[in-house]
């Protein structure tokens, strides 16, 4: 059985002060098919080896961009990479075919509670619709966007709920490497979480 | 009157420049010179100064108090505090074992009755602060393991002397004795002990404070003044004063400037008072050898001689064997502990002090009393002999063979992390940088003048040559985990680097290069990471003028980004390839190829490694294929 490379993209300017990414990024499985690209740590300056990171991305069959949440988008060193790496002719294009077919979807952190993302909650919006950008970015690129794996209500989390939710993401992604995604039931949840939930059950 | 003070002071001075440039000039310490000088001009052999002597110790005792508000000064409470389990440990099981077998000995061996054999002991138990402090720092041991086990036992002792001179009053048989005169010029023997205590307590509170809100404000003031003697002067006012103060309430003046000087420590002149007390204190405790050499009362050692030689020869060992079983217990390996231990193994000057105290207690018979002193000034004599046969003749086929230190060898204690060597302009705002972000750093210059105005600064900075290993040891590279080799001169730099990635193959180096030429070098030694002074500016410069001819900012910041990036690519695909060829002899005809091979990848990259993020021509052009496609 040929097994899921996986790419994680990190973006976090201020990691060592973190704890839910210091736990989530600790927990991470070490494997050769899962590889940590740590963009502030790589690119302090904001420049970016393009070529590099096209090559990293070619090698993969699921890219994960895992980042918390600042005013409902991503880090800037994020836009960044999206900007620079999504070449024309690479990424899109007539002849951009790059990432075809590959799995697209974002590890996400928010301090707010789970209850605020909904239409009558204060951020009026699901995490999935704020992400409505990448989701379509990841469309042009003929990738397949899953629905975001959310940790929320990091504000009120204690050193054991991190370790959980940690743990909990450890066996996503161990999960991911084993098995074939199929598309379907995938898409059209709100959360990848509740997804890998209904896995676990069954 | 003022004649035969000159006269004096001609016969004290020439002895010390005749004597002591002689033990000097056959490797032997300057204390044994100014024992020699004493023991000639002493009544033992031309009388020149005869019972004189007396008035003359009493005032180099004074040497000894100022050595010890220099100590005192050196020491900072924090590191007093760190240093506490050996001064305890180490220092009461040399003082308590020394003394418990001395009593013994004595009990079972003459017919001394207890209260001398006693007192005896204590004195013969401390060792010479003043022989021992000078030998280290003259062997440039001071901060070595031996150093610190040496200098913890020794403040231990110096402590002890105080409740020593306490107890030997009880032992008196006679208290009416020991309420007499002799005793009682402190002020405060007539009041009841719970407010002696009170004073003493109170006395010890008072200094801390005048230390620090009333002698730092002032000293503060005096060096506005800039009058350089002014602070001489309240140098000596500090160090007399407590001293006057501390003997008015029966403590001993040495104890007191010791706590000035811890008090002072702290504050921004240390520096200064060191320098300032220093002369006074060498002078004074060249006089003080002196005054001990000529005491020696050779008659009576002709008297009993065997006795006496005997007894120096018991002293000696069993101060040895003590000595080596605490350096034993507390880990000092072999050759340490030979040197810690012969070291410490005489007598000392407070030997003379306690003696004298308790002759006037009637305590010790006035004759034992003399023989105890000569076996003090004996053993004392005999320490830098035993030196340097342990030099000579044991340490070399002792297990690990020492390495030379010079006299002016650097004082390193700290294990930082981080070592930083050569701390100009470039090293100096590394050093900054770093402990503006709170990381610890161990700093080696050569030069002295920048090394003092930096350690005024607060940083820790020592001087001396960074490209010996000794001294690269001593800074703490074996334990160290980054070097930054940042002096000035390139070749000295490129040298350190070398040794640095012989002797300490696992610490990690950064390291400063000039330009390309030297980077080159730095690479073939196997760092990859160096730093060209020029490149950075020269990249930042050339940004501004491409802004200066109309480039966007972030746009031209993103060329020079680039460059560098290519630049660094292209410095170690070209440092390989320089060694290919034959024809690299000259350094000139070196940099023309070398650019011209540059000038030729640069055309090249131009062309490749330009990226086209943020630009649309050819989005417009894709859509408008589009369109054309679909009519």
């Amino acid at each position: 059985m040929s097994r899921n490379r996986i790419l994680i993209i990190f973006a976090h300017p201020l990691y060592e002060k973190s704890h839910a990414h210091k736990a989530l990024v600790s927990h991470i499985p070490e494997s050769n098919y899962i590889t940590f690209n740590d963009l502030y740590e790589l690119y302090p300056d904001f420049n970016i080896d393009v070529k590099r990171e096209q090559k990293i991305l070619e090698k993969h069959d699921i890219i994960i961009l895992q980042h918390p949440m600042y005013w409902y988008s991503c880090p800037p060193i994020l836009k960044q990479w999206i900007d620079l790496v999504l070449e024309y002719n690479w990424a899109y294009g007539t002849k951009g075919d790059a990432l075809q077919g590959k799995f697209l979807f974002q590890t996400i952190t928010t301090g707010g509670k789970k209850e605020n993302y909904n239409s009558k909650g204060k951020d009026r919006f699901t995490i999935y619709e704020l992400l409505e950008p990448f989701n379509q970015t990841a469309q042009v690129c003929k990738m397949i966007y899953l629905p975001p794996y959310v940790i929320h209500g990091t504000y009120e989390m204690v050193e054991e709920d991190y370790e959980k939710a940690a743990k909990e993401y450890s066996t996503v992604l161990t999960f991911l490497m084993d098995n074939k995604l199929p598309v379907n039931g995938i898409l059209d949840q709100t959360y990848l979480n509740d997804w890998f939930q209904k896995q676990q059950q069954s | 009157m003022e004649t035969n003070f000159l006269l004096e002071a001609i016969i004290y001075l020439s002895a010390a420049v005749v004597c002591v440039p002689i033990a000097k000039r056959f490797g032997l310490s300057s204390i044994l010179g100014y024992l020699f000088a004493g023991i000639v001009i002493g009544p033992s052999l031309f009388g020149f100064i005869g019972e004189k002597g007396q008035d003359i110790m009493h005032f180099a005792e004074f040497g000894v108090v100022m050595m010890l508000f220099l100590i005192g000064l050196e020491l900072e409470p924090h590191k007093f505090w760190k240093m506490r389990k050996f001064i305890l440990g180490m220092g009461s099981m040399q003082v308590l074992g020394t003394a418990a077998v001395l009593f013994y000995g004595t009990q079972l061996l003459l017919d001394w009755n207890w209260q001398t054999s006693l007192t005896v002991a204590l004195a013969l138990a401390l060792s010479s602060t003043a022989i021992v402090l000078q030998t280290l720092k003259e062997k440039g041991n001071s901060n070595t393991k031996v150093g610190r086990s040496s200098f913890a036992v020794l403040l231990f002792q110096d402590i002890a002397v105080i409740p020593i001179l306490a107890i030997i009053p009880l032992l008196a048989s006679d208290f009416s004795i020991a309420q007499n005169e002799d005793l009682s010029h402190s002020i405060i023997t007539d009041f009841p002990a719970w407010a002696q205590t009170l004073v003493v307590v109170g006395t010890i509170t008072a200094i801390y404070f005048i230390g620090k809100y009333v002698l730092v404000p002032l000293l503060r003031i005096v060096a506005k003044t800039r009058l350089q003697e002014l602070f001489t002067a309240s140098a000596l006012l500090v160090v007399v004063g407590v001293s006057y103060l501390m003997e008015l309430v029966g403590l001993s003046p040495a104890l007191g400037a010791f706590m000035a000087g811890v008090v002072l420590a702290n504050s921004e002149f240390r520096h200064e008072l060191e320098g300032d007390i220093a002369p006074f204190k060498g002078l004074l405790l060249g006089l003080f050898f002196i005054g001990v050499g000529a005491s020696i009362n050779f008659l009576l050692i002709f008297e009993n001689p065997l006795f006496i030689l005997i007894f120096v020869i018991a002293l000696t060992l069993l101060k040895f064997l003590v000595l080596y079983f605490v350096g034993y217990v507390y880990n000092n390996n072999t050759d340490q502990n030979l040197q810690f231990s012969i070291g410490l193994s005489q007598a000392g000057e407070f030997g003379f002090v306690i003696m004298s105290f308790s002759t006037a207690l009637n305590i010790v018979p006035n004759n034992l009393a003399n023989k105890v002193l000569a076996i003090i000034a004996l053993s004392m004599l005999f320490t830098p002999f035993l030196t340097l046969i342990n030099e000579r003749l044991i340490l070399p086929n002792v297990g690990v063979k020492r390495k030379e230190e010079k006299p002016d060898d650097p004082v390193i204690d700290e294990q930082n992390e981080i070592i930083i060597a050569g701390f100009g302009h470039f090293g100096s705002t590394i050093g900054r940088l770093l402990r503006a972000n709170k990381l610890n750093i161990t700093v080696l210059d050569h030069d002295s003048d920048r090394v003092e105005l930096l350690r005024k600064m607060g940083f820790k900075v020592y001087y001396g040559d960074a490209t010996r290993v000794e001294l690269l040891k001593a800074a703490g590279a074996e334990q160290a985990k980054l070097f930054i080799a940042a002096i000035d001169n390139p070749q000295t730099n490129l040298k350190l680097v070398e040794l640095v990635r012989k002797n300490f193959p696992n610490l990690k180096v950064l390291a400063r290069a000039r330009n390309r030429i030297d980077a080159y070098e730095l690479i073939d030694q196997g760092v990859d990471k160096f730093y060209r002074e020029t490149l950075y500016t020269a990249v930042n410069m050339g940004v501004d003028a491409l802004v200066q001819m109309g480039s966007r900012k972030y746009t031209a910041t993103r060329q020079g980004q680039q460059f560098i990036r290519y630049d660094e690519e292209t410095t170690l695909k070209l440092a390989k390839k320089r060694h290919d060829k034959m024809a690299y002899l000259v350094t000139v005809q070196e940099e023309v190829e070398l650019q011209e091979e540059l000038l030729k990848q640069d055309l090249y990259a131009q062309n490749e490694g330009n990226d086209h993020a943020w630009e649309s021509d050819f989005l417009k052009k894709d859509s408008q294929e589009e369109r054309d496609l679909r009519f």
